[in-house]
């Protein structure tokens, strides 16, 4: 098992150096000048190559990316003399849209993300298998059709339309909540949490939808097991059946893929986010797009891909404790 | 033997209720089993044999199942008890061992841990470690090498054989009076077949328990039972001992079976009959007796009226067939030597 960890978490952080090299130069790649952004519409041709030269985008392309590779371990000083700053390690670059290091933006961006996703995640999880397990328990009654009708609506409707809906009746029309604006949960918890209620809900509500349909098509499947069977004739009380034999094997396609579900939130939220404008990464890598701040977008891409390849590895590790003919000896 | 009844079932009857119609899979099927008996239920896929069996812990879906008639365990009518009091019967006075033994383990426990579980859901004073100590014992029981290492495995770590030996130690767990056991070696070598047969004779005495042994193997049948219910069509066609099955057989359902047994050292010109025709769909079974379209020997009156069990024949055996006893005899016993 220890060695199976290894080797997954070397892999890991393999397949990480390589989608750092490629977002890199795919970034890089764009036909926009970085040195041209850094000072608006009425820059010098000097301000324009003094500042090339002192955020590095004179060198080569490779020699940029070693630059930023070496930024990672080490942190990162630009310029010399008085103009001179630094960006400290972990160093994923210098927006020169914010003026401000890549990491200390993520920093600041990045709880908004996590509240959202965490608070939506564990509503999520509650929604979905709770339903899915009514449903699978009253299968061809009104509320396996009620769960039903509810996955379909989940699955198929957008969250930017949803979330749009949701906004104007609450919001607008009823007036019930004010319209979001973010503040942290430290300084003023009541409007963190009338802010943070709508997108938790509604990321909530959409993505559990394909939980509804895991859960319950896992609990039926299950349920026709013969060792389900066995379970019943050895005298066993219903709940200690469902619970230790029908959810125990629907719960393994669940957490595998609620595993990357929520690092994939975690890499930013971003229409929830815009939607309820909601200062997260999502809504940074946005506006990053927009404004071709390339450093901002290959930090939030490098932190996306840390979460999404770390949730493999641990969804991975976690099967084999939840599958005894998968774990690795 | 003791003549006292452990189980009773009095004109059981199951319909199931489908989409497509309602299903009669078992049609008033009566029979007694006493301690220490072994009675055999012989039939086609789809003779009701398997529902039967699941009857009697009361495991048919009740919203898709209708149960009528009676089952009667240690005093309880199964059908009619109290949830808890057949959740006490299930295990202790009645356990089930299945066809296909990986897939009757939990996956996802060890051995040892579902074996505790079920003596510890009918021993709710015991430790943990009183049941570890019962489960190691019933391990050795059922012949499982080395069980002190082999009690913290999972199902998937064993053989075929040794996976049924689990189940079986899971349904002895807690002495029961009576084992049902679906089609046991059904999905096991020929080889091991003989070994798990031998274990549950072993245990049988040893326990002093009732087996109900459903199978389609006839051979399985002469080497374990005492007493055969033949099913057909969710009916029971003869009701004989072991003996009367094989050397006086009374139902042409019965005679069709016989000949197609294969068997080492008889005569080279035996050639392996089958009974022509399949079995027939529970959903529109056909008028009268239900073998009657297969049957090589229906009269008129087998399309119209469906055939009473009556006692046939010299050894005690009950028949539900039209045709005159004297007929019965001679087809049955030339069918037996064949």
């Amino acid at each position: 098992m220890f060695m199976f960890i290894v080797r997954r978490v070397f892999f890991a952080l393999v397949l990480l150096l390589a989608v750092s090299f490629f977002t890199y130069m795919l970034f890089a790649m764009l036909p926009s000048d970085p040195a041209a952004l850094t000072c608006g519409k009425n820059c010098k041709p000097d301000v324009i190559a003094a500042n090339r030269i002192r955020l590095g985008y004179d060198k080569s392309l490779m020699e940029q990316y070693w630059l930023f590779l070496k930024g990672i371990f080490a942190g990162r000083d630009y310029g010399a003399g008085a103009a001179a700053f630094s960006c400290g390690a972990p160093s994923l670059g210098y927006s020169f849209g914010q003026h401000e290091c890549v990491t200390t933006l993520i920093a600041q961006t990045f709880p908004v993300t996590a509240y959202l996703s965490i608070g939506a995640f564990v509503l999520w999880m509650l929604i979905g298998i709770s339903t899915g397990a009514m449903a699978a328990l009253h299968k061809g009654k009104w509320q396996d059709r009620a769960a039903s009708i509810f996955t379909s609506i989940g699955v198929s409707l957008p969250t930017f339309y949803i979330g749009l809906l949701v906004l104007f009746s609450v919001v607008i029309w009823l007036g019930i909540l004010p319209f979001p604006s973010y503040e942290s949960p430290f300084e003023n918890f009541s409007t963190f949490l009338r802010t943070m209620i709508l997108p938790w809900l509604v990321l909530a509500v959409l993505s559990a939808a394909s939980y509804t349909r895991l859960t319950r098509n896992g609990m039926l499947e299950a349920m026709n097991e013969d060792f389900v069977r066995l379970g019943v004739a050895k005298g066993l009380t219903t709940r200690i059946v469902l619970r230790r034999y029908v959810m125990r094997q629907a719960l393994v396609p669940i957490v595998t893929i609620a595993g990357l579900d929520f690092a994939g939130l975690l890499g930013g939220a971003i229409i929830t986010e815009s939607v309820f404008s909601l200062p997260g990464m999502g809504k940074m890598s946005i506006r990053a797009v927009v404004e071709s701040d390339l450093p901002v977008l290959v930090g939030t891409t490098m932190v996306a891909a840390v979460f999404i390849v770390s949730a493999n590895v641990l969804v991975d590790i976690a099967y084999g404790y939840l599958d005894p003919r998968v774990r690795v000896k | 033997m003791s003549q006292d009844v452990v189980l009773s079932v009095k004109n059981l009857s199951v319909v199931f209720h489908t989409p497509d119609g309602d299903v009669v899979a078992v049609n008033d099927v009566s029979f007694d089993l006493r301690r220490g008996e072994t009675l055999g239920i012989v039939g086609e896929s789809g003779s009701g044999k398997s529902v039967t069996a699941s009857s009697i812990l009361r495991l048919n879906n009740s919203n898709t199942a209708t149960t009528t008639g009676s089952i009667v365990v240690s005093g309880v009518d199964v059908l009619t008890a109290q949830d808890s009091e057949v959740r006490r019967i299930r295990g202790s006075e009645v356990a089930m061992i299945f066809q296909d033994p990986l897939s009757a383990l939990n996956p996802y426990y060890t051995v040892g841990k579902q074996i505790a579980e079920a003596y510890l859901v009918h021993h709710p004073r015991a430790s943990k470690a009183d049941a570890r100590g019962v489960t190691l014992d019933m391990l050795k029981k059922v012949g499982i090498p080395s069980p002190e290492k082999r009690i913290d495995e999972f199902p998937h770590q064993f053989s075929g054989g040794m996976r049924q030996r689990i189940v079986i130690a899971i349904a002895l767990i807690n002495n029961p009076k009576v084992l049902i056991a679906d089609e046991p070696t059904t999905a096991l070598d020929v080889t091991v077949q003989a070994q798990i047969l031998d274990l549950m004779k072993n245990l049988q005495s040893e326990f002093n328990m009732a087996i109900v042994l459903i199978t389609h193997d006839l051979g399985v049948i002469a080497e374990t039972a005492l007493d055969v219910l033949v099913m057909y069509g969710g009916r029971i066609v003869e009701k004989s001992t072991v003996e009367a099955l094989f050397s006086e057989p009374t139902h042409p359902y019965a005679w069709g079976l016989l000949g197609a047994v294969t068997s080492l050292g008889t005569s080279d010109r035996g050639e392996l009959v089958a009974i022509t025709g399949s079995p027939p769909s529970l959903i529109s079974l056909p008028a009268g007796c239900s073998f009657n379209p297969r049957c090589s020997y229906a009269l008129e009156i087998c399309s119209a009226q469906v055939p009473l069990l009556r006692s046939v024949g010299t050894q005690g055996s009950v028949t539900a067939c039209h045709l005159p006893k004297d007929e019965i005899l001679t087809f049955g016993r030339k069918a037996a030597s064949r």
